[in-house]
């Protein structure tokens, strides 16, 4: 075991690489090189001290761990606790390895604030690994909601140019979620406490409430998932957003409405989710069929690349609320490897878009003659996201629809189709950017990857594939978490069989 | 050895597409084709081994398990090579087939710029394949149901700079894929009713569960039927069976040695695996068997009816293999699943000649592939013409030829089945017989007989192909002409060799009750192979304005072989334009209703949005923060409160 606070340390490390960019003096250029080497270095430290934290985890138990717990508030029973188990500990990992990849990315892209930018990145990172780790209710509420304040600032202020329309429709839809949640939070800390395990372990909310509950965090969960129809914000978020942007939000910062649902809904609520999962169910039908229409008529790489991303992230509501062990494995995942797959797709965008500064899909056209690398590496890319089994896109798409069709087999042949749209969209865009006639010169004059580039993109591409082929290495360590989930749920179905007709009974 | 004969095509498909700019053409060439050589050799000591092998000299099948691939509760997926008597056969098939195909593409390329590219998809094909067939449960076999897809997706669009190639591939693909759909949705179900995905264990729940009901898409049905349906939705796709067929022909815009290996011998043939292999289940579900029997007897019909109007040489033979595979689902159906891979193994061999010669002509025409623009030429190629001649007789089901032997039994189990549908299928499969006779007459006197009509720059180009195009071409006219004669006895004879690969219910055994059926069925397809070359050659060597007379008397009937039916352009009607409408309609919601109910709503009626964006850039963020801290301290506040009158916190509820 590990004996300092490692996950105080991962949490708050970005902000000494803060302090240190705000110590820089000296001449303008000199500033941003050390700016994005402190950076880079803070980041890429992390990431190694989240591997040490990997590979000193107990994959065979389900408990927190890691945990600190010191009195922060105590007049209040408030407490600075954090732990990680199975579900939350890769998330904290795909936080720390993204974040060293958006800065290289932003290397030579970034040009103007160098310094503010780098700075935003590091405390977007302190708040996301935070966000994971928190097992306090307002520990996490603290965490949850700042992680925006920074991503606001990183599109605002670095974004294309209608990134304040863009920012304040995310910033709307998430306001109204963010009040709800809070007064779930408060509701739960008068009657219960803050801290999680316990309100987890605590079986006594009644179903009335629990189904105000519920619809109060799902408020927050389903406009950050995002879910439909409350999708609209993301794909104007993401045409807005710097490419680094774009690659948080897509890789990290979707993922915290399914790590809400897992952390609250579905332990703290089981009977208000029971309730729930139909329409949460067919609302996931939904968004993989209409989104992935939607993608396939865009003419915007990066709004294809959103929507496609509505779409995965209905295969993991669907699977997280069938709450069948293959279904909500199946969902994490999903929730990791998109991760993965669309940060290196909006990756991929990026390289073309520093190039030639456009999105439009028909300014491309038959790259693989001047770009045979980046063909390849978006080719690996493209089949992920398409769910090709031997990439990390399949496991997760493949269980949760597996688990769909054990609850319900109508909502399982729905939400199948979305194997085929998908495919659909990712190849038109492929075969429209790469393949076919060079029609435009500048296009066509591109230079392939460099090796910048390609220290980015190439590690991305063999974790998908990695993650494709043996991702037991993964599954068995998140696995005795959802088992333990899967348990308190049931028990919560079960401990009070009779809080449903009670609840009736009052209502009556 | 198992694993080398399966991984060898991965190591060379790795070498070549990685290091292929590095290596040359050359070594590029090398070792792809010594990596699928490896294999072809290993699986044929294999194949003596598993077939002849074990104590009792009656096989001895094995099952190699290589590591986890992902468990998640009860469900456990490995990486496993299963080899039994059927893998080990389609082993054969697949490596010998495809280490031609790589000989021959060696020549067949050679005026290509990509041409290790080209060697190293090949080689990924073969590695799919060989995992799909050596697969011990449905996911390893998903996993290279969709390699062989991708791999078909990359070749197809080979010459991506070509439009129709790219439209080809991405149609290739997308209509698998809904035939994967289908593919899927069984795992699932079969998943749900036994708990498990692997092979054995699936088939000793199977006898079991065959009175099992359940509830698929609102409606109570039996189990077993619709789990074997769903699979063959998938086989549909795969092996282009009418419904799913429509990106078959199109897929012969990629390079002839693929129309060859993928199209014709081996992808395209994995529905038909798939279903034998899944014989212990389909065995116990006669509804579904008699849903193959129906869709195969129809597509063995149709695309028959559509390849006797093609002129694109390619599709000509394209339209006979979508005809052959029909063949095999039909033989399948009436649960002759040894005589169905039967017809599989040779069809692979005089196929793929076909195609390889078909590749030949159109090498020596400067790719012409139009019939119309080709004749006269058989002087000028004779060793080409005349293994053309071979795998026609082949195909035609000319008595000792392979075809013959495998066609014959397909069709004799067929009526020996005794059932409507078997019955049905065996007068399809004599229509087609009829049919696939003529239109292989008509490829070659089209093709090498009668006056040139090609340009006189192509004919002067003419030459015959190089040695290393024909002896991979010799080594398949050898299979089309021995490979029925020498497979009969261990494929549907006396002595087969299938030991537990293949289920076959007692009261289901067609292959057996075959032997007894009445001459006139045993000598009718030989009279209607005879027959169509003749009429063949009638109407295409002897009064060949007979065609066009011929077209005209049967005027509506011309036009809708000719359309192939119309399916594409009613495809394009139901699916196509729909989701694109939809799509751009939902588009326009996100627009118009979600966001004007939503957020733009909300800015319109509140400040209206100039307003509001315009003092954005400075205040949303700190307005966020604020609101955020507003929340906190209403949050601290209320704890404060509670704590410090001491309220009962229960009482408070």
């Amino acid at each position: 075991m590990i004996d300092f606070p490692i996950l105080s340390l991962l949490t708050f490390l970005p902000l000494i690489g803060v302090a240190f960019i705000l110590l820089i003096r000296g001449e303008k250029q000199r500033v941003e090189q050390n700016a994005r080497r402190v950076a880079l270095y803070t980041t890429m430290f992390n990431f190694i001290l989240s591997v040490y934290l990997l590979i000193n985890f107990d994959g065979s138990s389900a408990e927190f761990q890691f945990t600190e717990k010191v009195e922060w508030f105590p007049a209040l029973g408030l407490n600075y606790s954090m732990g990680v188990d199975g579900i939350s500990l890769f998330f904290v990992i795909l936080s720390t390895f993204l974040t060293p990849i958006c800065l290289l990315a932003s290397w030579t892209s970034i040009k103007t604030r160098v310094k503010e930018y780098m700075i935003a990145f590091l405390i977007l990172e302190t708040f996301m690994i935070g966000t994971f780790c928190a097992l306090d209710t307002v520990l996490f509420y603290i965490f949850f909601e700042s992680v925006l304040i920074p991503m606001f600032i990183i599109i605002g202020v670095w974004g294309g140019g209608r990134c304040v329309y863009a920012s304040y429709k995310f910033f709307l839809y998430t306001l109204l979620g963010s009040v709800l949640m809070l007064l779930g939070i408060i509701w739960l800390g008068i009657t219960i406490g803050t801290d999680i395990p316990t309100i987890i372990a605590d079986n006594s909310i009644p179903f009335n409430v629990q189904i105000w509950l519920w619809l109060a965090f799902f408020a927050s969960f389903a406009v950050k998932m995002p879910m439909w129809p409350v999708h609209t914000w993301l794909p104007d978020a993401h045409v807005q957003a710097p490419t680094a942007g774009s690659v948080i939000l897509a890789g990290v910062l979707l993922k915290m409405g399914g790590y809400g649902f897992l952390r609250f809904s579905l332990p703290m609520f089981p009977e208000a989710s029971e309730y729930f999962a139909p329409m949460i169910m067919w609302m996931s039908v939904i968004a993989i069929i209409y989104t992935s229409l939607v993608a396939l008529v865009q003419e915007d790489m990066k709004k294809l690349i959103a929507y496609s991303s509505v779409a995965h992230m209905g295969f993991v509501t669907l699977g997280l609320f069938t709450m069948t062990t293959q279904g909500v494995e199946g969902g994490i995942f999903q929730m990791l490897s998109h991760g993965i797959i669309s940060a290196a797709l909006f990756l991929c965008v990026g390289v073309v878009y520093n190039r030639l500064h456009t999105r439009e899909i028909s300014r491309y056209g038959g790259l693989v003659k001047n770009m045979p690398k980046y063909a390849t590496v978006f080719m690996l890319l493209m089949l992920g996201s398409v769910g090709l089994p031997g990439t990390s896109g399949f496991v997760g798409e493949f269980l949760a629809l597996m688990g769909a069709f054990q609850v319900n087999t109508t909502i399982a042949v729905f939400a199948t189709t979305g194997v085929v749209l998908g495919a659909a969209y990712m190849l038109v865009l492929y075969r429209r950017v790469i393949f076919g006639a060079q029609k435009n010169e500048d296009a066509a004059a591109m230079s392939d990857l460099t090796k910048l580039e390609y220290s980015y993109l190439v590690p991305l591409a063999l974790i998908v594939l990695w993650l494709g082929i043996a991702p037991s290495y993964v599954m068995d360590k998140v696995s005795p978490s959802v088992q333990k989930l899967i348990g308190q749920y049931e028990a919560g179905l079960k401990k009070s069989p009779t809080s449903l007709d009670i609840a009736l009974r009052e209502n009556e | 050895m198992e694993i080398l004969a399966v991984f060898a095509p991965l190591v060379g498909f790795l070498l070549a597409f990685l290091f292929g700019k590095k290596m040359g053409d050359k070594g590029a060439q090398l070792v792809t084709c010594s990596g699928i050589i490896i294999a072809a050799i290993l699986s044929c000591v294999l194949f003596v081994q598993v077939i002849c092998g074990g104590e009792s000299g009656h096989g001895d099948p094995r099952t190699i398990t290589l590591m986890t691939w992902f468990t998640s509760g009860t469900l456990a997926v490995d990486w496993a090579l299963r080899v039994d008597q059927l893998a080990v056969i389609m082993m054969c098939v697949v490596t010998i087939v495809s280490s031609c195909v790589h000989i021959y593409s060696v020549g067949y390329m050679s005026h290509d710029a990509h041409k290790a590219r080209f060697m190293a998809y090949l080689s990924l094909f073969s590695f799919a394949m060989l995992m799909l067939v050596t697969s011990d449960n449905l996911v390893q076999l998903f996993f290279g149901w969709e390699g062989v897809g991708v791999a078909s997706y990359l070749l197809i669009g080979f010459w991506n700079h070509k439009e129709s190639a790219n439209a080809a591939s991405i149609k290739a693909f997308l209509v698998n894929r809904v035939g994967d759909f289908g593919l899927a949705l069984g795992i699932f179900a079969a998943f749900f009713l036994f708990g498990t995905v692997q092979f054995d264990a699936l088939f000793a729940l199977a006898p079991e569960a065959a009175k099992a009901n359940m509830t698929f898409f609102g409606y109570e049905l039996h189990a077993l039927t619709v789990v074997c349906l769903l699979l063959f939705m998938g086989a549909m796709g795969k092996s282009a069976q009418l419904g799913l067929h429509t990106w078959l022909p199109d897929a012969m815009e990629g390079p002839t040695p693929v129309s060859a290996l993928i199209h014709a011998a081996t992808m395209v043939t994995a529905g038909v695996f798939l279903v034998a292999r899944m014989s212990p289940m389909f065995e116990y579900a006669p509804d579904a068997l008699m849903v193959v029997t129906v869709v195969g007897g129809v597509t063995a019909f149709v695309a028959a009816t559509i390849g006797m109007t093609q002129f694109d040489i390619k599709r000509v033979i394209a339209y006979s293999t979508m005809s052959q595979l029909g063949y095999m689902f039909f033989a399948l159906g009436v649960s002759a699943y040894g005589a169905a891979i039967f017809h599989l193994m040779t069809h692979a061999f005089f196929k793929a000649l076909l195609f390889l010669g078909a590749g030949s002509v159109i090498h020596a025409l400067s790719d012409e592939q139009d019939m119309r623009k080709m004749g006269g030429i058989w002087k000028k190629i004779p060793t080409t013409y005349t293994l053309m001649w071979i795998g026609s007789l082949a195909l035609a089901g000319v008595p000792f030829f392979a075809g013959y032997y495998s066609k014959d039994m397909i069709l004799e189990s067929a009526f020996a089945d005794h059932s409507w549908f078997g019955n049905f299928a065996f007068w399809m499969g004599i229509a087609a017989a009829l049919m696939t006779a003529f239109y292989s007459a008509r490829l070659l006197f089209m093709t090498f007989h009668g006056k040139p009509r090609a340009s006189k720059k192509v004919m002067d180009h003419i030459h015959e192909s190089p040695p290393v195009m024909l002896v991979p071409l010799m080594i398949l006219a050898f299979g089309a002409i021995f490979a029925g004669y020498l497979g009969y006895e261990s494929f549907v004879g006396h002595h087969q060799v299938w030991g537990e690969s293949i289920k076959v219910l007692p009261a289901n055994d067609t292959v057996t009750a075959a032997h007894h059926v009445p001459l006139w069925v045993k000598k009718l397809p030989i009279v209607m192979g005879v027959l169509g070359l003749f009429l063949g050659w009638v109407f295409y060597s002897k009064f060949t304005n007979l065609p066009a007379i011929a077209s005209k008397i049967f005027k509506p009937l011309h036009a809708l072989f000719f359309n192939k039916w119309f399916f594409d352009g009613l495809y394009n009607k139901i699916f196509i334009l729909p989701a694109l409408w939809f799509g751009k309609m939902f588009f326009a919601t996100d627009k118009n209703v979600v966001d004007s109910l939503g957020p733009d709503g909300v800015a319109k009626s509140s400040y209206g949005l100039g307003g509001m964006l315009s003092r954005f850039q400075s205040g949303y963020v700190f307005q966020y923060a604020f609101v955020m801290m507003l929340g906190l301290i209403g949050l601290i506040s209320w704890f404060y409160f509670k704590t410090d009158l001491g309220l009962d916190v229960e009482g408070a509820e």
